[in-house]
């Protein structure tokens, strides 16, 4: 055999192992991360209730990043393109558009009294089918261009939020706030309660996801080759969307929508990995929002004392990210 | 063989096919020819399932392509799409190797790791396997291409103008190389623009226009003065280049 032979065969397993040696980094800062956030400035009084709330918060972060990475990873795979993500596309506008209409037909007393695990897992139900059919029908009737995308994303979001900030004006002001506080993103203020339901999910969804991800290799590289190569085109879009619906309804319901986080950290995990694996993309997008959400929150709650608040930050410097990919063409 | 039988497509309201019905014979290179717009691609896309089906019958090598589960489909024939952009961003190396995704669905073996490493060679890609696509010559990643449905290894190659961007010494080659796996056994069905390629080349010629076969047949039969200067409405020379029809347009 000739080099370009030997070539073949051995190159890729000398960037499989930098993509895991990377990989392997990532586990490692985040391990570290996470102890520091459990341990520091941990008094002689009280561990145990310290601890607890601790790891309440950082198992949510951790749900959140996991739930945030991936789907916009998944989303645009299926989208075929990096500039877009669920919530450019108004995916958890529409979340929060279904539980506002909630409390318009239950009442705040009603809202907050409801169960909250069931309340989340059919909002999460709901979310998925109107999801599949919305963005179903727009990305498999070829949609492909961007523009029309975006445009359509932005319609889709100001739709949906007006349309809660709508029902939001006629309810009586206690309801409001109740809608109020859904409506924006605070990494301070997470929703323990529905950790163990939310982070199941997670888990379940991480599960198909890595099960899928030969498939999604092949979904990205577009429709033609994708059935060219057998791939049943239509129920794995469809089956991504479910996902990336089921995703969305975690990190919203655990801290309110995130706008531009989701592009920072898939825009990272393309930048870090070089290569087009899912197997690789998924945990390294996972990863650095993980590293980015817990490092970020102990900078902010615990250093500058809530001087400023993470989320603000965070989606300054995504919409920032955002503007630059638009500018350079980047849109691949 | 491919058989088509009452093949008709629409888009929106426009008729793009009406009611075709023709046959590519089996273990013979078959070139589809035809002006602009004649309904080439169209044909071999619904050939190939890239397009849904909504008149007619299609079978390819006896699988009714509409009753055919999909990766079934793909360990049978290989379609390269006029339009060949990848979304993502990959080197020629994993794009080729994306051809044996029918056989092992994402557990490749040593044998799909050997047939990748063939079609790189045989498309004289191994040099530039680790570069990127969009690093790449049109040329190149037009062979990258090809080099992904032959390593695919199935027993029809469907083809829609694979010598877009391939220089004289690529498309002899090409041409060269399915000629060679034509006489193995395979079949290929190719949309062709350069005429003369279609005369050196092919078994086997089907013409169409306007959305209609016009003329179908062996290579020498079709390819004559009076049906080419009809096909492309412009006057045509054919000629005789060692015993094959050469045709002269340039003048
Ligand atoms: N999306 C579309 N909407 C409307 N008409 C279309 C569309 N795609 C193709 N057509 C029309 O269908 C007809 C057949 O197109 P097709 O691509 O099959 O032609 P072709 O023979 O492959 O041409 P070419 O040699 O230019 O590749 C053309 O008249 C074309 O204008
Ligand atoms: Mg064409």
């Amino acid at each position: 055999m000739d080099s370009g032979f030997a070539g073949a065969m051995t190159r890729p397993q000398t960037r499989l192992s930098r993509d895991a040696l990377v990989l392997g980094a990532m586990a490692l800062a985040l391990a570290a991360l996470s102890a520091l956030w459990m341990f520091q400035g941990l008094g002689a009084g009280n561990r145990g209730f310290i601890l607890g709330l601790r790891g309440g918060k950082l198992a949510a972060l951790i749900a959140v990043a996991v739930a945030v990475g991936m789907s916009t990873v998944l989303f645009q795979t299926v989208a075929a393109n990096r500039v877009l993500t669920p919530s450019i596309m108004g995916f958890d506008a529409l979340y929060v558009l279904l539980q506002t209409g909630l409390v318009v037909v239950l009442g705040s007393a009603g809202f907050t009294g409801l169960p909250p695990a069931g309340k989340f897992l059919s909002e999460m139900a709901v979310m998925t089918a109107l999801a599949g059919l919305l963005f179903g029908t727009l990305l498999l009737r070829g949609a492909r261009d961007l523009p029309r995308m975006i445009l359509t994303g932005v319609i889709l979001g100001v739709l949906f939020r007006s349309i809660s900030g709508f029902l939001g004006r006629i309810l009586d002001p206690n309801e409001f706030a109740v809608v109020q506080s859904v409506s924006f993103a605070s990494f301070n203020r997470v929703d323990v309660t529905l950790l163990p339901w939310a982070g199941a999910v997670t888990a379940l969804a991480v599960a198909l996801a890595w099960r899928l991800s030969p498939r999604l290799d092949v979904l990205a590289l577009g429709r033609d080759p994708a059935v060219s190569l057998g791939l049943r085109h239509r129920a794995t879009v469809l089956a991504v969307l479910a996902l990336v619906a089921v995703l969305v309804s975690v990190s919203t319901a655990l801290v309110g929508p995130v706008a531009f986080f989701g592009l920072i950290v898939a825009g990272l995990a393309h930048g870090l990995m070089r290569t087009a694996r899912h197997a690789v993309l998924l945990p390294a997008a996972g990863l650095s929002a993980a590293i980015l959400l817990v490092g970020g929150q102990w900078l902010f709650e615990r250093l500058l004392g809530q001087a400023a608040t993470l989320s603000v930050v965070v989606e300054f410097a995504g919409g920032l990210f955002f503007l630059y990919l638009l500018l350079r063409g980047r849109i691949r | 063989m491919i058989r088509i039988d009452g093949v008709s497509h629409r888009i929106g309201h426009a008729p793009i096919l009406h009611d075709i019905s023709t046959q590519l014979p089996q273990g013979r290179l078959t070139a589809l020819i035809g002006p602009n717009g004649a309904g080439k691609s169209t044909l071999l896309r619904l050939i190939g399932r890239l397009e849904p089906l909504q008149q007619g019958r299609i079978t390819v090598a006896g699988h009714d392509i509409a009753t055919t589960p999909t990766d079934r489909l793909a360990t049978v024939m290989a379609i390269l799409g006029q339009q060949t952009a990848i979304a993502s961003r990959l080197r020629l190396a994993e794009l080729v190797a994306f051809g044996r995704w029918p056989h092992h669905k994402g557990r490749p073996g040593p044998a799909d790791r050997a047939k990748v490493a063939q079609a790189l060679e045989a498309f004289a890609l191994a040099p530039l396997a680790h570069r990127f696509l969009d690093e790449v010559s049109g040329g190149q990643a037009q062979r990258a291409h090809i080099a992904m449905a032959v390593a695919q290894d199935t027993e029809w190659m469907l083809l829609d103008e694979p010598l877009n961007n391939l220089d004289m010494a690529h498309a002899r080659g090409l041409m060269r190389r399915l000629r060679l796996m034509v006489d193995e056994g395979r079949s290929v069905g190719m949309v062709v623009h350069e005429i003369n390629y279609a005369a050196a080349w092919a078994d086997h010629v089907i013409a169409m226009k306007g959305g209609r076969v016009v003329a179908q047949g062996p290579a020498d039969e079709v390819l004559t003065e009076s049906l080419l200067s009809d096909l492309y409405d412009t006057p045509i020379h054919v000629g005789q280049h060692q015993g094959r029809p050469l045709v002269l347009h340039h003048c």
